[in-house]
């Protein structure tokens, strides 16, 4: 009789959840003790992918630390190198000119789209909804193309560069990016008819991992995963950088801060990015592309490098021990990544190498939140969750 | 508000513990000792007029061999209702044998709950401990890690030695060992 009864004790049950996991979105681990079906305790393990970039970067010159920055968040590299080189330009005081300032604003909406896309593909992917992913990498794919045509890479681009960008774009990209622009809010629809009333998917996302607004920045959510819950915090509004001052859009928040909000949040930011990008196209200023107003910490033009011998030795300087009259003092500096708020501190001891590089991810705060969002709910609901803050591990570990 | 007369209002009320108002383009930061400080965020915070409900950031940095107390916590701060912006570095200093305690700071995870994981990685990365700290262990580095890697007398890259991972160490010696096995 005994026997029987301990054969029938509950207990609860510690299990093992990543690092190689689909759902997890990389290499996070955690380990969830869970009753029944409940979870009652969940702990994220994080540091797979650390890679000292913060070290490395303060043994580098200011230029040469830019292609680390394409590494942290990988599918969406062009927003990390613009506010890389926003929080350089900010320490050294320089500001490029409108022509370089526009074309950013617009690779950086281009960039908030794919990051999107990948997400809503992922997101609903592990929710259950297999055919969304299948059309939103139809779209990624070609973004990805027109980032080919500008920069000749399509992940890790370090395109943008410090007082500028790298090259001009010809018209014949401005004219496809225009017609993606076009033909992009007819795409959204398309999505939202395969999940926004189907009943499964509010089921899973409804009422699941709800914070209130309070609570979410008190935790130091930022992004989407925030203004789900009804804040409109939004770098590109309260501290505004390159030419999110000249272009009209909105901040859409969502109002109950559950996984449906941030979805909703997510899929309305994605149209105010193509009505970004199309003014920016409309408003595109000509000129030059780096700013000459400072030529002591920009790179020379390359063609003027070619035939020109002091740009040549300009060149040569500038790559080899960088821009050596960076000022003595700190700055922070942050601009609105598709995840949220990427913060750079930058400590400036007066060489070419930061003394101290501090990086806030998005992605590292809202990872530590997960106990909150998951206690409490079933097993199933810890992928919404983890899906929902749009995690990208690269940039989390550094 | 003016971070300016933020800190102005800190020194006012804080004189003892406020060592210098530094600014830099136009973001101001309040150099404070480490004893009171906790007191002086819990202030930021709650105040109507500051309301900081918002920790952007936490961070460590390492001044060695540029000035005395050897390390800052900076804190960088941000209201979403005021929408102002500002910084409080904290000094801390390197433990010695007369005060082994020296090297530690309060901790701010029940004002600001983001700042958990914010100070494990500072522990983690420059040995800085957080007083009151619910859960402090290392969190980017392997459990086993000995050394901090963010403090500047830590090498970029060297042969470490003894110093060396101990499981990096037991990989080197097992494919030393199934080299033995090799076909040729």
């Amino acid at each position: 009789m005994t026997k029987t009864k301990d054969a029938l004790r509950q207990r609860e049950l510690t299990i093992n959840m990543g690092p190689q996991h689909p759902a997890t979105h990389g290499v996070l681990r955690l380990v969830l003790e869970i009753d029944g079906e409940t979870v009652i305790k969940c702990t994220p393990y994080v540091g797979y992918l650390h890679r000292g970039t913060e070290k490395l970067c303060e043994n580098r010159t200011y230029l040469s630390a830019m292609p680390l920055m394409d590494r942290l968040d990988y599918i969406s590299s062009m927003a990390n190198d613009v506010g890389y080189c926003v929080a350089v330009e900010r320490l050294l005081g320089i500001e490029p000119p409108e022509r370089a300032k526009f074309i950013r604003t617009m690779m950086c909406e281009m960039t908030r789209i794919s990051s999107h896309i990948l997400w809503l593909g992922t997101h609903a992917l592990d929710i259950g909804a297999m055919t969304v992913f299948l059309y939103s990498f139809r779209e990624r794919e070609w973004i990805m193309d027109l980032f080919e045509m500008v920069c000749g890479a399509r992940l890790t681009v370090s395109f943008p560069r410090i007082g500028g960008i790298r090259n001009d774009v010809s018209q014949e990209f401005l004219d496809s990016l225009y017609k993606f622009a076009e033909e992009f809010p007819s795409r959204i629809i398309e999505y939202e008819t395969l999940i926004d009333q189907n009943r499964i998917w509010l089921q899973r996302t409804k009422g699941i991992g709800v914070i209130s607004a309070e609570e979410a920045v008190n935790w130091g959510f930022t992004g989407p995963t925030l203004r789900g819950s009804g804040v409109d915090y939004d770098v590109r509004k309260y501290m505004p950088y390159d030419a999110y001052e000249q272009v009209d859009f909105d901040v859409p928040v969502g109002k109950e801060g559950d996984v449906y909000d941030r979805y909703r949040c997510r899929m309305e930011e994605m149209r105010q990015s193509v009505r970004i990008i199309k003014q920016c196209i409309e408003k595109l200023p000509k000129g030059p592309i780096m700013t000459p107003d400072a030529p002591k910490f920009t790179l020379p033009p390359k063609d003027k490098v070619l035939k020109d011998m002091e740009a040549m030795i300009h060149h040569f300087v500038m790559l080899t021990k960088g821009p050596l009259t960076a000022p003595v003092g700190e700055i922070y500096s942050s601009t609105e990544v598709p995840k949220g708020e990427l913060g750079f501190y930058i400590v400036s001891d007066g060489s070419g190498r930061p003394y101290r590089m501090r990086l806030r991810s998005p992605s590292f705060v809202h990872v530590s939140a997960l106990p909150r969002l998951c206690v409490g709910s079933l097993v199933a609901d810890v992928i919404a969750n983890i899906g929902t803050i749009d995690v990208v591990l690269g940039e989390c570990d550094r | 508000m003016n971070p300016l007369s933020i800190a102005q209002t800190i020194q006012d009320k804080f004189p003892k513990e406020v060592k210098e108002i530094v600014e830099f383009r136009k973001q101001v930061s309040v150099i404070i000792q480490r004893d009171r400080a906790k007191e002086i965020l819990a202030f930021l915070y709650f105040n109507k007029d500051f309301n900081f409900d918002y920790l952007v950031d936490l961070c460590g940095v390492d001044y060695m061999g540029q000035k005395k107390p050897r390390f800052e916590v900076v804190y960088n701060l941000f209201s979403m209702k005021h929408r102002h912006f500002f910084r409080v570095r904290v000094e801390v200093d390197e433990d010695t044998q007369d005060a082994p305690d020296n090297l530690s700071v309060d901790t701010v995870t029940d004002i600001w709950r983001g700042a958990d994981w914010h100070e494990r990685e500072c522990f983690d990365l420059f040995g800085i401990r957080f007083k009151g700290h619910p859960d402090l262990r290392r969190i980017l580095m392997p459990e086993d890690w000995e050394g901090y890697p963010l403090r500047k007398d830590y090498p970029l890259k060297s042969d470490l030695g003894d110093m060396e991972w101990q499981e990096y160490k037991d990989l080197i010696e097992f494919s030393e060992k199934a080299k033995q096995y090799e076909v040729r």
